[in-house]
């Protein structure tokens, strides 16, 4: 594709993303699940894509943004303890009160969820392969049962949001703005990240880390930084899907690891993972089947949920993005290098 | 001055000695080279030397100071590359890329780390590909190259890493024998017009005989012989090690 052409691909997608939630009122709050799912997808591809290092631990930094934003805004308007026993002053916050406590929430979620990759990184970025999978997972199943365990968030029956103020307007709409917007961020500052020194050194690192590491890549450097780049978006969108659901529960919603935690892995292999449109076709076709399955097979949907993700794995091992590419190099800007390429073909 | 020098260098893996009390030297601005049967441990040195591996005893000193406690990533960054027997690059990457991310990182701090990269290190890999005879490569993945195409790549890479001295492990192994004398010419070269120090573990004597100038010989972990290569090459011990080997 041209650059202009580019610019006007994006551009009408950008249209069509803003006009959405207008011209489909009644799938409002799936919509804005639909880029929840992105945002899960081009985070987990950073590292398990983008870096081969396979997480199954990013959920944890969702639940994290998710309970410091529930904490923030409980703390900044309620006593505690009238907050846990009174759920009728749950919804005596104001507007203003009730946007300023999430964004500040989401922030603070973050920040923390930034920190926290930071320090699980040292421990456990330098397993490699299976060990730091394996590792990624017990580190979702310990944070959910950690945060059951302490009654300041609410334990194990979990925390609500404050009520959306019906002020602000219609919430669907509300919260699909905020997570659209968050998912377009990690989206550009990812693109800008790839296409930098960074880009190449984790494309290094899942190619073969021995090598980059003998050839003076500061290869710890960067594990850390893809983490917590991914933790920071993770964090925030945390919070926003904390106040969309209006529930905590911390092993069901917080720290999700059989659905969320899995989906992410599932929506970027989905797509492609490794490339930069991959997780995010991969998210769309992921969630719509997924919606599709709830109205015309509930009952059956687990089942055909299961069905799909075994024929992602056998038939789509690459992803769409793989797929198309293969049948279609050159309408994806695969660059064919045409004298290497015949001389090639003269040599097989 | 001596570029590296290696003293009294011990490592066993369990019950097996792969090196033993070994001590060489490598003067700047050489080509120095290291032969020896299979197993002889001519690897495992190399794996010492740039900090793989930590020695059982002994000492590395790299320009004039102590390198052995240091890790691979620390080493490569003072200057001091290897490369690998089995040939390591970055498959899924395309040849450019490959040098691009081969830069030295010697100085690299996290301003580098998000930048975009100059176009000098775009003129560099070219010409760095067009040196070894990928330049028509250079858009297909480092992958779907040949063995061959992929240890002269490989080559291509430590050149785009500015080194002081280069380990290079058996870099005519699995090469088309037209090719070797071509090889041969451009190590040649990245010593003389690059400045590149090099060690060469090399299999073919014919190779090690053209390349170096002053050769070591191991055998079953032991420093067996060294000098010019006439010396080693007419030494009976050397002639009796290759020849017990086979
Ligand atoms: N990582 C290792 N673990 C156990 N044994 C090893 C290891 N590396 C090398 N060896 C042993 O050390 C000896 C020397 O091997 P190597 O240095 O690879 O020889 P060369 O490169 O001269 O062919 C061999 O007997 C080999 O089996
Ligand atoms: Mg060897």
């Amino acid at each position: 594709m041209t650059r202009n052409r580019k610019y006007v691909f994006y551009g009408l997608i950008f249209v069509l993303a803003l006009a959405a939630p207008f011209l489909a009122p009644d799938y409002q709050t799936q919509l804005a699940f639909l880029w929840l799912m992105i945002l899960f997808a081009l985070t987990w591809d950073i590292m398990g894509g983008q870096m081969g290092y396979n997480s199954f631990g990013n959920v944890v930094f969702f639940g994290i943004g998710m309970y410091t934003t529930a904490v923030t805004q409980r703390n900044l308007y309620f006593e505690v303890e009238q907050y846990v026993s009174v759920s009728g002053l749950v919804d005596a916050v104001t507007p203003s009160q009730y946007v300023t406590g999430m964004f500040l929430g989401m922030g603070a979620g973050a920040i923390l969820a930034v920190f926290i990759a930071f320090i699980l990184g040292i421990g456990i970025l330098g397993l490699r392969g299976h060990y730091f999978a394996i590792c990624t997972l017990g580190l979702t199943i310990a944070a959910g049962e950690t945060a059951g365990g302490i009654d300041y968030i609410g334990g194990g029956s979990g925390m609500v949001a404050p009520v959306f103020p019906l002020a602000l307007g219609e919430k669907g709409i509300f919260f699909y703005y905020v997570l659209m917007t968050l998912a377009v961020m990690t989206f550009v500052v990812f693109q800008r990240l790839y296409s930098s020194q960074f880009g190449l050194a984790i494309n290094a690192i899942r190619d073969d880390e021995d090598k980059a590491e003998a050839m003076g890549l500061h290869t710890t450097r960067y594990k850390a930084v893809a983490w917590c780049a991914s933790a920071f978006f993770l964090g925030a969108a945390g919070g926003a899907t904390g106040n969309l659901v209006g529930f905590i529960d911390p092993l069901d919603v917080a720290f999700a690891g059989s659905t969320f935690g899995v989906w992410m892995v599932l929506m970027a292999i989905l797509g492609g993972k490794g490339t930069m449109w991959g997780p995010v076709i991969g998210a769309a076709v992921f969630h719509i089947t997924q919606e599709l399955f709830w109205t015309y097979l509930f009952g059956w949907q687990r089942v055909a949920l299961g069905a799909l993700i075994v024929i992602i794995v056998v038939f789509f091992p690459k992803g769409i993005m793989g797929f198309l590419h293969h049948h279609w190099p050159q309408l994806f800007g695969q660059t064919v290098d045409e004298a290497s390429s015949s001389e090639r073909e003269g040599k097989a | 001055m001596s570029m590296l020098q290696v003293s009294n260098a011990s490592k066993s893996f369990g019950g097996v000695l792969a090196n033993r009390d070994i001590s060489i030297e490598v003067p700047e601005g050489k080509i120095i080279g290291l032969i020896g049967p299979n197993g002889s441990g001519k690897t495992t040195l190399f794996n010492s030397i740039v900090g793989y591996h930590p020695l059982d005893s002994g000492s590395v000193r790299f320009q004039g100071s102590e390198i052995s406690k240091m890790i691979v990533p620390q080493i490569a960054r003072l200057g001091l590359l290897r490369t690998f027997q089995q040939t390591r690059i970055y498959g899924k990457m395309t040849c450019v890329q490959n040098m691009q991310i081969s830069i030295p990182h010697r100085n690299t701090n996290i301003g580098h780390m998000f930048a975009k990269l100059p176009p000098e290190v775009m003129e560099k890999a070219d010409h760095l590909l067009d040196f070894v005879g990928l330049f028509s490569k250079r858009k297909l993945l480092a992958g779907d190259l040949s063995f061959g195409q992929q240890k002269l790549l490989e080559f291509a890479m430590a050149l785009m890493n500015d080194p002081k001295l280069l380990l290079l492990d058996e870099p005519t192994a699995g090469i088309n024998p037209t090719l070797i004398n071509g090889l041969i010419d451009r190590l040649k070269r990245a010593n003389a017009d690059f400045g590149i120090t090099l060690l060469v573990i090399e299999h073919n004597m014919r190779v090690i005989m053209n390349l170096a100038e002053h050769i070591y010989c191991l055998a079953h972990g032991e420093l067996l012989a060294e000098g010019n290569p006439e010396s080693v090459q007419n030494d009976q011990r050397v002639i009796d090690a290759y020849l017990g080997a086979h």
